[in-house]
């Protein structure tokens, strides 16, 4: 029953976590935690209601900040050390299963289907978008989770407050009339990872254009990763997603990686 | 365990005894965080990951024992330097720490 319950939120993608005893009294024990806007779903029981409710209070914790980790209680949840003193310790493992990341991409294009495919590898929920309805169908593109045929501004809006660190914008268009609302549109988001797609002499057009409508700080535009992608000379759409998306992971961990964006010189030699 | 849900349910539908592996800790290098999984039915049958394929092996066996033991389900350490329990262990060097139990929830 808790299986069932479990399968159906992460399918969902809804947030849930799983709390498992893993040592201590009642080992085994299970109990799920899932957050419904003002209420608390719980199913199960870790043997002992207030160490129930003390528990379901920290999963909501971790399922915030996205993190799997392991607690130590009293058999009825305590947690100052004093009151850990002389009792057993109940030792749970606490899953978060939280929505996967999201890859926003502008522009249906052929680099866009490669690019779904690899986001989906990493677990991404993607979603193609592109103004002009005879490519941007769900035909073309059959990984994407879901395929808008609308402009940037009103999925930004829209999307835009949920986006955070952990997602993506990708904008493959090359196409003025549809990259500047999106760059726009996308910096008034705090997405993590905004990739732009084209050449070093579009990309110089480009922020002409971005000046013109008012976007010019130094702290917008180096959040533009443009030429998008790693400097790993990559030919193919393929390659180049591979490149987007080693650039997203480096980005989110914080490495330094060869990005094109601070090299210079051709793109391909 | 996103990945290995079509799995458990297929195992399910056919009312196999099924048991599941989870990282719960690693110390040191590991291939896989916290909240990997693998599951192990009755049959031997096996879906989903914990390491980089060095101690897969080992958590079946352990697996298919806590099944055939109606163990509630227990913690397991796999490392490079432990002698006691397993003869297997991570050649990066880290530990893991499994908890490996009956999916009978």
């Amino acid at each position: 029953m808790i299986y069932s319950a479990l399968a159906d939120r992460i399918r969902a993608n809804r947030p849930v976590a799983l709390l498992t005893v893993i040592d201590g009294p009642n080992t085994g024990a299970t109990f799920l935690v899932a957050p419904d806007q003002d209420k608390i779903e719980t199913l199960g029981s870790l043997g002992d209601s207030e160490l129930d409710r003390v528990a379901s209070r920290d999963a909501l914790g971790e399922l915030e900040a996205g993190r799997t980790s392991v607690r130590n209680y009293g058999p009825s949840g305590q947690v100052t050390p004093e009151d850990l003193q002389d009792t057993p310790i109940v030792r749970v493992f606490v899953e978060s299963f939280s929505p996967p990341p999201q890859m926003i991409i502008f522009g249906a294009v052929d680099f866009t289907a490669a690019l779904a495919r690899v986001a989906k590898v990493l677990g991404y929920y993607v979603v193609v978008c592109d103004a002009r309805e005879v490519f941007a169908t769900k035909r073309r593109f059959p990984m994407a989770d879901e395929v808008l045929v609308t402009w940037p501004t009103p999925v930004l809006t829209d999307r835009g407050p949920n986006l955070g660190a952990r997602d993506a914008v990708c904008i493959l268009t090359h196409d003025p009339k549809f990259d500047v609302p999106a760059i726009q549109g996308s910096l008034a988001t705090s997405v993590g990872y905004i990739g732009v797609m084209g050449s070093r002499k579009t990309h110089a057009k480009r922020l002409e254009r971005l000046a013109e409508v008012g976007i010019s700080e130094p702290k917008d535009l180096s959040r533009l990763m443009s030429p998008i992608g790693l400097d790993i000379g990559s030919r193919t759409p393929e390659e180049t997603a591979i490149s987007i998306c080693a650039e997203i992971i480096g980005k989110r961990v914080g490495r330094t990686v060869p990005s094109l964006s601070n090299s210079d010189g051709p793109i391909h030699r | 365990m996103r990945e290995i849900l079509g799995d458990i349910d297929r195992w399910r539908t056919q009312n196999k005894r099924i048991a599941v592996a989870r990282v719960v800790d690693i110390e040191g290098s590991g291939p896989r965080d916290p909240g990997a999984a693998m599951a192990v039915n009755e049959d031997g049958e096996v879906c989903g990951s914990v390491s980089g394929g060095c101690v897969e092996g080992a958590v079946v066996a352990e697996a298919l024992e806590i099944l055939k033991s109606d163990s509630p389900g227990r913690l397991v350490k796999f490392g490079y330097s432990d002698d006691e329990a397993f003869a297997v262990g991570l050649t990066c060097g880290g530990t893991v720490h499994l908890f490996i139990q009956p999916l009978t929830w």
